[in-house]
């Protein structure tokens, strides 16, 4: 294949989204709740709407303020539904997400019209496109605009972990202790909740609420079948996400010519090449159904002395 | 402050009162746990013993009432308190190792922000020791054993060096050597003057082990020293007619001689 500067610039911006996803999805993942990432990305659909409705404009900060809120308050709907509503969790989460989503694209397809607000755009996006949106960033780089959003979000949500890595860590693994300790574990619960909303909104105009939800749940998935120590399971995840963005780019273009069938879409293939790795590691990881089924695997230790 | 709660109770609960949905779980509870003591909470299934210790936690909303830790409200007495929640409330397959999760028990102390560093590590490594699994401290969580993650929780209990431990069944499905080196434990605390606050369920050690107690169910049955306070009468009301239960009041008290 010719390798362009376009390549180099969906497989930056595919990286860079990956990662950030990847990242908040650890925690998600831990908190047996990967699914709000389903359930947000789709829910800041109506937020979208509604900020430019009333707005008026497609300036990123409004929309971008307007579905982030969207996405937070799905947690808070969740919550509100799970709790006084005597509702299962993941029933909440599926009434509060479908509702708001439908409410999206109802404003979407009534109020914004032939505006170019587009529902098919938000699933699928447009990584191929991101390369006809170049800006130069400290004055030497050319690099797509998609690519300083989504690295925006990136770097917030590194700072986040950074700073409250040890209390993100407590209330996901006993909310009942931070809460003792006055680690305010619900404060901590939309934190994360704000990171996914953020990493959403700044992903998917580029590449799509698809790629989004398969960067916050496969990777850290991948890397879970791997490792039981938590900075390990984060840098793993950050490897098979990045891995996935260029896979999945390096098979788009090699896949349809192979096959002899017509092109397919980078966000897509990269989805695909998560669930790929996954798979992989699922069967022929170190603790993976093979060795399960087929190898020797000696017994835990015994452990006489307590 | 109310005479009736003065402050040199490390725990008093006046007028409790805790629904879920509108059905009341705990009713106008008012309670007063003395200093120094091995004070166990004993009660029929549903009677209301781990919503106690959590409403003295502030971990669930109360209906109505007032709960005083050392004459003052919880969240300004969050430095002396250390809790041990029930094994089953947490994620055993979490990421962390033993060490990881007894260092957790530094956190208060550590602070906003701020990271576990070796002195936290070397006192989660002592704590380990005192509970007998030092040599465990770099396994993941869910290769201990039930007994051992229960040991875990305790020495994250010990880090947090407190005045009040609170404790929500400790002695649920753990080896006969946990359990002795549990009881071991609380006899220490005891002795350097800690109070302990201790759902319990096995009747049969109930006298061994506390020299306090809350019987409950629902209302406070009785509360007072265990000598007074562990007899039929009271039992009886505690546990109804649950006949099955009433013929182990009858060993346990066997066993006590009363």
């Amino acid at each position: 294949m010719n390798w362009t500067d376009n390549d180099s610039h969906i497989i930056l911006v595919g990286i860079l989204c990956a990662v950030a996803c990847a990242l908040p999805g650890c925690f998600l993942l831990l908190r047996r709740m990967s699914m709000m990432g389903d359930a947000i990305s789709h829910a800041v659909l109506p937020g979208l709407a509604l900020a430019f409705l009333i707005s008026g404009t497609r300036t990123s900060w409004t929309i971008f303020v307007g579905a982030a809120v969207a996405g937070v308050l799905t947690a808070v709907f969740t919550q509100w539904i799970s709790r006084y509503g005597k509702v299962e969790r993941g029933a909440a989460m599926g009434i509060v997400f479908t509702t708001l989503f439908a409410i999206g694209l109802l404003l979407i397809e009534r109020g914004a019209g032939n505006v170019d607000l587009d529902a098919k755009c938000v699933l699928y996006g447009s990584l191929e496109l991101t390369p006809l949106h170049l800006i130069t960033f400290f004055d030497t780089f050319l690099v797509p605009r998609a690519a300083v959003v989504v690295g925006g979000a990136l770097i917030v949500n590194l700072i986040i972990i950074a700073l409250f890595y040890k209390e993100l860590t407590l209330a996901s693994f006993d909310p009942a202790l931070a809460d003792t300790q006055g680690f305010r574990p619900r404060l901590m619960h939309y934190l994360l909740m704000t990171m996914v909303a953020i990493t959403t909104v700044a992903a998917f105009e580029a590449v799509g609420s698809i790629i989004v939800i398969a960067m916050l749940i496969v990777p850290p998935a991948t890397a879970f079948l791997i490792t039981k120590r938590l900075p390990i399971l984060l840098a793993l995840s950050t490897i098979f996400a990045m891995s996935a963005a260029v896979l999945g780019h390096l098979s788009s273009h090699a896949l349809p010519t192979l096959l002899g069938i017509p092109e397919t879409t980078s966000s897509g293939m990269m989805a695909t090449a998560a669930g790929i790795i996954f798979l992989m590691f699922w069967l022929g990881g170190p603790e993976g159904l093979i060795r399960q089924r087929f190898g020797k695997r000696p017994l835990l230790q015994p452990d006489f002395k307590s | 402050m109310r005479p009736e709660h003065p402050p040199e109770f490390p725990v008093s609960v006046h007028d409790l009162t805790v629904a879920y949905h509108r059905k009341p779980v705990l009713w106008d509870i008012d309670l007063n746990i003395p200093q120094g003591t091995l004070s166990g909470i004993v009660g029929p299934n549903g009677a209301g013993k781990s919503t106690l210790l959590k409403s003295c936690l502030n971990l669930i909303p109360k209906t109505s009432g007032e709960i005083l830790i050392y004459g003052k409200p919880y969240e300004h007495q969050r430095d002396l308190i250390a809790y041990v929640p029930q094994r089953e409330s947490v994620d055993w397959d979490f990421p962390v190792s033993a060490l990881d999760v007894v260092a957790m028990g530094t956190y208060r102390k550590l602070g906003w922000f701020k990271r576990v560093g070796k002195s936290q590590k070397k006192q989660a490594h002592e704590a380990l020791e005192k509970v007998g699994i030092g040599h465990l401290a770099h396994r993941q969580i869910s290769q201990l054993s039930g007994g051992q993650q229960q040991r875990v929780f305790l020495a994250r209990a010990l880090v947090q060096d407190a005045e009040i431990y609170f404790m929500d069944e400790p002695f649920a499905a753990v080896d006969a050597a946990t359990e002795q080196a549990i009881i071991e434990l609380l006899q220490d605390l005891n002795k350097r003057g800690k109070t302990v606050l201790c759902v319990h369920h096995d009747l049969a050690t109930v006298s061994r082990y506390f020299d306090h107690l809350v019987l409950l169910n629902m209302r406070i049955v009785a509360s007072g020293p265990t000598q007074e306070t562990f007899n039929r009468d009271n039992l009886q009301k505690t546990y109804g007619g649950k006949l099955q239960l009433l013929d182990d009041i009858a060993e346990a008290l066997k066993n006590v001689g009363r």
